[in-house]
């Protein structure tokens, strides 16, 4: 087990090579065990909820090829459904990317606390680049639970062996979807999209490390639907920053 | 859908409006995740308001939902959902066998009740 990965950014690299830059050899490995999820509980998720938005996509009257510059392009399935929906209705391409950008806020955050364990010895800002676009809900929980106990200079390969596979299942699933449209019984597709919040609830659970964690997700979970009606629009935002802010302040009380 | 049907607009408009508006999120949380500290007390109040986030995602979908599950009854869709994080619980945190009975016991309700 590598300590840990919290190497300050100007610390000079150590004699006789860097320790935690692992050989290419094991740099494959590591990107290969990522990439091993495409048969994965979370991948049939993406897959599914691929499918759900494919059909979508081809209701709105838009190509297989919008359909997949739409999924490839944003990875982030209710911008997606944002997206579309306002598309198909016509609004205007500014209130369209401003719906967009809203609902995409949540973003930073999950990026923000997964970059600290990409970052090796050495930055590689093309290569970080391509891995933060991998950061959507799904791969947010796998990262958060698995990269913790890698080798800090193995992290950044499995992160984007992980997030190309669940990218791969949701593109599948997205292009299966457009194809299948219509052909769906419609309970089918109920229950394919219920599968999305359950899954996520039962990994916030799984993941949870602290008192803290839980306190979030009991506090999002509460705020949210009131947040939903008294704000609309900006209720994730409200949730994350309300119920967030209260849990961090809470972490230390009857521990 | 009239100005996604020219060629190169109707990809320049998902461009703008559906890729960079997403994906400025996650440059920007680059280069401020870079200059974080896992142990520090900023990293772990980001990690709260992206798990507090994350959670209010999932009861949106569940109370509020879009497309086919809003057809679905709410006492189906909170019944199936609570049994799932009962059944989680129950069998050792398993997520795999939450989420599946959690998804069998919804398709079952439609079955029943329609």
């Amino acid at each position: 087990m590598v300590k840990d990965n919290d190497r300050q950014p100007g610390e000079p690299e150590p004699a006789g090579g860097e320790p935690d830059a692992a050989s290419p050899a094991s740099q494959i490995g590591a990107f290969a065990r990522g990439f091993s999820l495409i048969v994965s509980v979370p991948s049939a998720l993406l897959f599914s909820a691929g499918l759900g938005f494919g059909a979508l996509a081809r209701d709105g009257g838009f190509s297989v090829a919008h359909t997949a510059l739409i999924t490839g392009g944003m990875f982030a399935l209710p911008n997606q459904v944002v997206l579309v929906d306002q598309l198909a209705r016509n609004e205007a391409l500014l209130a369209v990317a401003f719906a967009v950008t809203l609902t995409a806020l949540r973003l930073l955050p999950m990026t923000v606390t997964i970059v600290p364990f990409l970052k090796g010895v050495r930055p590689r800002p093309a290569l970080e680049t391509v891995a933060v676009h991998f950061i959507a809900v799904t791969p947010w929980i796998e990262s958060q639970r698995r990269l913790p106990s890698i080798p800090s200079g193995l992290r950044l390969a499995t992160h984007v062996g992980l997030g190309l596979a669940f990218w791969a299942a949701m593109m599948a699933g997205s292009m299966a979807g457009y194809a299948l449209a219509g052909s769906v019984p419609a309970m089918v597709t109920a229950t394919l999209l219920f599968l999305t919040p359950i899954y996520f609830l039962l990994s916030l659970l799984a993941t949870a490390r602290v008192r803290m964690d839980l306190i979030a997700v009991g506090l999002g979970c509460a705020l949210a639907p009131v947040l939903y009606l008294l704000v609309p629009g900006f209720d994730l935002l409200a949730t994350g920053l309300i119920g967030g802010t209260l849990a961090f302040l809470l972490r230390r009380r009857r521990a | 859908m009239s100005f996604l049907g020219d060629g190169f607009g109707g990809y320049l408009t998902l461009i703008l409006a559906g890729v960079l508006a997403t994906e400025v999120w996650r440059w920007l949380g680059l280069v401020v995740g870079s200059r974080l500290d896992v142990a520090g007390a900023p990293f772990q109040w980001v990690r709260a308001v992206a798990t507090a986030l994350v959670s209010g995602l999932v009861t949106r979908m569940v109370l509020f939902p879009a497309g086919a599950l809003a057809d679905v009854p709410l006492w189906m869709r909170l019944g199936a959902f609570a049994a799932g994080v009962a059944l989680y619980l129950l069998l050792r945190r398993n997520v795999v066998a939450g989420v599946g009975a959690s998804a069998a016991l919804l398709l079952a309700a439609q079955l029943m009740v329609r």
